[in-house]
């Protein structure tokens, strides 16, 4: 008899752009200037559009939602990676990603103004609506993973999340049934090292979330999530990978939330403001910018203008939000069910009838 | 016709509708070689192969949430729970997803997901094996909640479900399982959801029942008949989530007393819904208080015990005496 090693595991971490700008040519991913120039005018947008929601929210003009300044570099990326055909699960912090699959800014703003109707994804949008609950969503992607499969259909999907929901019993579900199944499914970890006060060590044990792969039988790899082509090649890959038959992967994109969890929330109660500023000094925006101007695909007043066209699409989105009328209380009752139920047609005419006498 | 007892009556069911609708998938622990540990899922993955009838890890929020994807894609997974005692982990994919994604997607996405388990008590099972928590899913909106009574019930009640639009908790008594065989039409039909059955007719009292209880109510409706005391009005409701409270009020319309009986806990129970629709809609018809027999709030004692917990004929009986001579 004897003890043996019968199997040993490593995690990778990718790293292509430093905090300069300066790439390792050898692992640039496949994408042209142009490409590279509308990444970047998503991740402006993103900004510019998550700075005036919370302008628009401190005036009572939006309901609490979670800011996702400082982490463009992880979503915009990873969702500028995916083709119309696969499919995106979210969690809460992705507006880049709803920006870039096709969602409308003021679809959006309405839905986080507190009217459900801004939900609708358009149609030919392949991406589920906002998931609130923490680390439930990554099953249906599951779910959905194997319809693609099950079809023939050669797409994959994204599901993303924070590292807070590797806690959750569906995340090692989710992961364990991808795995079973060999769902076409990229796990996308945003890990932004703080689940409203609880730090990344109070988490977990592990000293990655991509390690909790190994767990599963499927690859796991750890990214710069301030790094956009690190993110995007990884993801990239990964897609590639599963659309081939090669079944699912998670990838931990490590970034850091600059912002309060929510607009409800005060992060200086939990954390050092030192920590904070020395992620803000990690921008992503700002690094893919001086690669850029390295390369001469921007200059100071291409920056400008890039932002300034940004603020435009801004404005005009929260003019049409503001443009929207007011629900229709009898929205309540739609959508329930395929056919209004003989329950909710009598609560909806007895809403009916106490409006009418109100008016 | 074949006479099928209710694991027979399912099973054709779902073997008649996975041949029609090549989408419909079954998926759950032990559901595809074993057949289902009650053999409900017999055959099918023989028929249809392991891409159709998917054997799952054992993981129950797992199973409905996958199931949720696959709706949302266009199947229809009729998905097996071992034991309702164990769907807890899944409750929260019901309430938090299945039963909202319509409303908050604005009817982009859909789940047309079936959620089958076996439920209730009088099998002198193990721990965990013989509640009934109708009440806590039937509360939740956006899901369908439906009990067969019986086998042809049974298959006329899941073949209306698998074709639904939307998520149905499709419950189904263990106790009923292999206990009676009656004529089943081997071609499929539809028994509409939402729409309960006057199982026997009656002038005096209104007894209103799902599931196994059924039986017992009508066991008790039949020895009152036969002792010439009452003449006993018995409903199955069939499906709790939508109410049929139409057919429930004109059966009290005409008889002006009623009574539910339910195996669940007293305290909340689905039997205070019933009743509280009956006060609201058919308060001057009644010539006495809605009563209910049921569990009692504790939980189902072991198989020693388990007589006592249980509503049956005896008590059915001294209940609607004593309605009657309020």
């Amino acid at each position: 008899m004897a003890i043996t090693t019968v199997a040993t595991f490593g995690v990778e971490r990718v790293e292509v752009m430093d905090p300069e700008g300066v790439v390792d040519e050898a692992l640039m991913p496949d994408l042209s200037p142009e490409r590279i120039t509308e990444l970047y005018g998503w991740m402006v947008l993103t900004r510019r559009f998550d700075e005036r929601m919370l302008k628009l929210q401190r005036q009572g003009r939006l309901g609490t939602f979670a800011r996702v300044t400082g982490q463009e570099g992880a979503h915009v990326p990873a969702a500028f990676a995916l083709h119309d055909e696969d499919w995106m699960v979210p969690a809460f912090r992705e507006a880049g990603a709803f920006l870039v699959r096709g969602v409308k800014m003021e679809d959006f703003l309405q839905y986080w103004g507190g009217d459900e109707r801004g939900n609708l994804i358009p149609e030919g949008v392949r991406m589920l609506p906002t998931a609130i609950p923490v680390g439930t969503h990554m099953l249906h992607a599951v779910g959905i993973g194997w319809a693609l499969k099950r079809r023939g259909e050669k797409a994959a999907v994204l599901t993303s999340f924070g590292e807070g929901a590797t806690s959750e019993g569906d995340f090692s579900e989710a992961m364990n049934f991808a795995g079973v199944f060999q769902a076409p499914v990229v796990f996308f970890c945003q890990n932004n090292q703080w689940a409203i006060s609880l730090p990344y060590y109070r988490q977990t044990a592990a000293c990655t979330v991509a390690q909790k792969a190994v767990g599963y039988g499927i690859p796991g790899v750890q990214v710069d999530g301030n790094d956009v082509f690190a993110v995007y090649r990884t993801v990239a890959e990964a897609l590639e990978r599963a659309c081939g038959g090669g079944g699912p992967s998670l990838i931990e994109a490590v970034t850091y939330r600059v912002t309060d969890h929510t607009t409800s929330d005060d992060a200086r109660r939990y954390r050092a403001e030192e920590e904070v500023a020395t992620w803000k000094a990690r921008d992503p925006i700002e690094r893919l910018a001086k690669f850029m101007k390295k390369r001469g695909l921007l200059d100071d007043a291409g920056e400008a203008a890039v932002a300034s066209d940004a603020d435009q699409r801004v404005a005009q989105a929260v003019a049409a939000f503001e443009a929207v009328d007011a629900p229709n209380p009898d929205e309540i009752f739609e959508h329930v069910f395929a056919e209004l139920t003989a329950p909710l047609a009598e609560q909806r005419e007895a809403l009916r009838r106490r409006l009418a006498k109100e008016a | 016709m074949a006479r099928l007892n209710l694991v027979e009556a399912i099973d054709q069911a779902l073997l008649q509708e996975m041949e029609r609708d090549a989408d419909v998938i079954v998926l759950g622990e032990d559901v595809g070689r074993d057949g289902g540990v009650f053999r409900v899922t017999d055959g099918l993955v023989e028929r249809f192969g392991e891409e159709r009838v998917i054997d799952t890890p054992l993981a129950e929020s797992g199973i409905v949430g996958m199931a949720i994807g696959m709706a949302i894609s266009g199947f229809r997974p009729v998905a097996e729970i071992q034991f309702s005692g164990f769907v807890y982990p899944a409750y929260d994919q019901l309430v938090s997803h299945a039963s909202r994604m319509r409303t908050r997607s604005r009817g982009r996405f859909t789940v047309p997901l079936v959620v089958r388990m076996p439920y209730g008590g009088g099998i002198r099972a193990l721990e965990h094996h013989s509640e009934s928590m109708e009440a806590a899913f039937a509360h939740v909106p956006g899901l369908k909640v439906v009990i067969p009574a019986d086998p042809y019930e049974a298959k006329g009640l899941l073949t209306a479900a698998i074709r639904d639009p939307d998520p149905v908790v499709f419950f189904e008594p263990a106790r009923v399982y292999r206990a009676i065989k009656m004529d089943v039409p081997e071609e499929q039909y539809e028994i509409p959801l939402g729409v309960a059955r006057v199982v026997r007719e009656g002038r005096d009292i209104t007894v209103i029942a799902w599931g196994a209880q059924v039986r017992v109510a009508r066991e008790a409706a039949e020895r009152l008949a036969a002792e010439n005391r009452a003449d006993v009005e018995v409903i199955d409701l069939r499906t709790l989530s939508p109410l049929d409270s139409a057919t429930l009020v004109a059966s009290v319309e005409k008889t002006g007393r009623a009574l539910v009986v339910h195996e669940a806990p007293r305290s909340g129970g689905f039997g205070a819904e019933v009743s509280a629709q009956l006060m609201e809609r058919a308060i001057l018809h009644l010539q006495a208080p809605v009563r209910r027999v049921t569990g009692f709030d504790t939980i189902p004692p072991l198989s020693k015990l388990e007589d006592y917990y249980q509503p049956d004929a005896d008590r059915v009986v001294d209940e609607i005496v004593g309605i009657m001579e309020f």
